[in-house]
């Protein structure tokens, strides 16, 4: 207990610590990732699907690829916007 | 699951060693809350400017969609900062 103490400390060994928060760090990739897909399914269904028909037809579906490339690259392009607004507001 | 609750049970035994420890998970959660919290405004700011910005997408992002969106996430942040100031004065007047 003595040697697990000094190496992590409440008796998590640094190894365990590290695997928490890998774990962690994993969740939240995940749910943005999630967050990132609903959003565009959303976006996109509403973008490039009218009137639904009894099939996804290949306009649509041209229509929904592209919508997709688009949101992803908005997402950049906003994230970079934000980041530099923040490190401005920093200064 | 079974991580979380094995850390809070650990924590109960010894009072100096687990404090170093927790302040470092401490520490890693608030920078992780802060990232998470950054994504999701991200995400917030790509739904409203989206909208705002992109009629019917096209073959690639062009230039105007692209000044679209930055202005758009600075003028949200603008008008965010405008109405905090303002209430801030609000609360002023009437205390």
């Amino acid at each position: 207990m003595e040697s697990l103490g000094s190496l992590g400390g409440s008796g998590l060994t640094s190894a365990q610590k590290e695997e928490l928060m890998d774990k962690v760090k994993q969740e939240i990739a995940l749910a943005n990732f999630q967050e990132l897909l609903t959003k565009i399914t959303e976006k996109c269904f509403k973008q490039c699907i009218n009137k639904p028909g009894i099939s996804l037809d290949n306009s649509e579906q041209k229509c929904v690829a592209m919508c997709m490339d688009r949101y992803i690259d908005s997402y950049n392009v906003v994230s970079k916007a934000y980041s530099t607004r923040i490190q401005m507001e920093r200064n | 699951m079974s991580e979380f609750s094995s850390v809070s049970s650990f924590d109960v035994g010894d009072n100096n060693k687990s404090s170093a420890a927790s302040s470092e998970l401490e520490e890693f959660i608030m920078v992780e809350k802060q990232k998470a919290q950054f994504n999701a405004q991200i995400h917030e700011f790509s739904g409203l400017c989206w909208d705002k910005c992109i009629d019917k997408p096209g073959n690639k992002l062009d230039g105007r969609s692209e000044t679209c969106l930055v202005n758009c996430v600075n003028r949200f942040i603008d008008v965010s900062l405008l109405i905090t100031n303002r209430f801030t004065q609000m609360l002023q007047k009437n205390m």
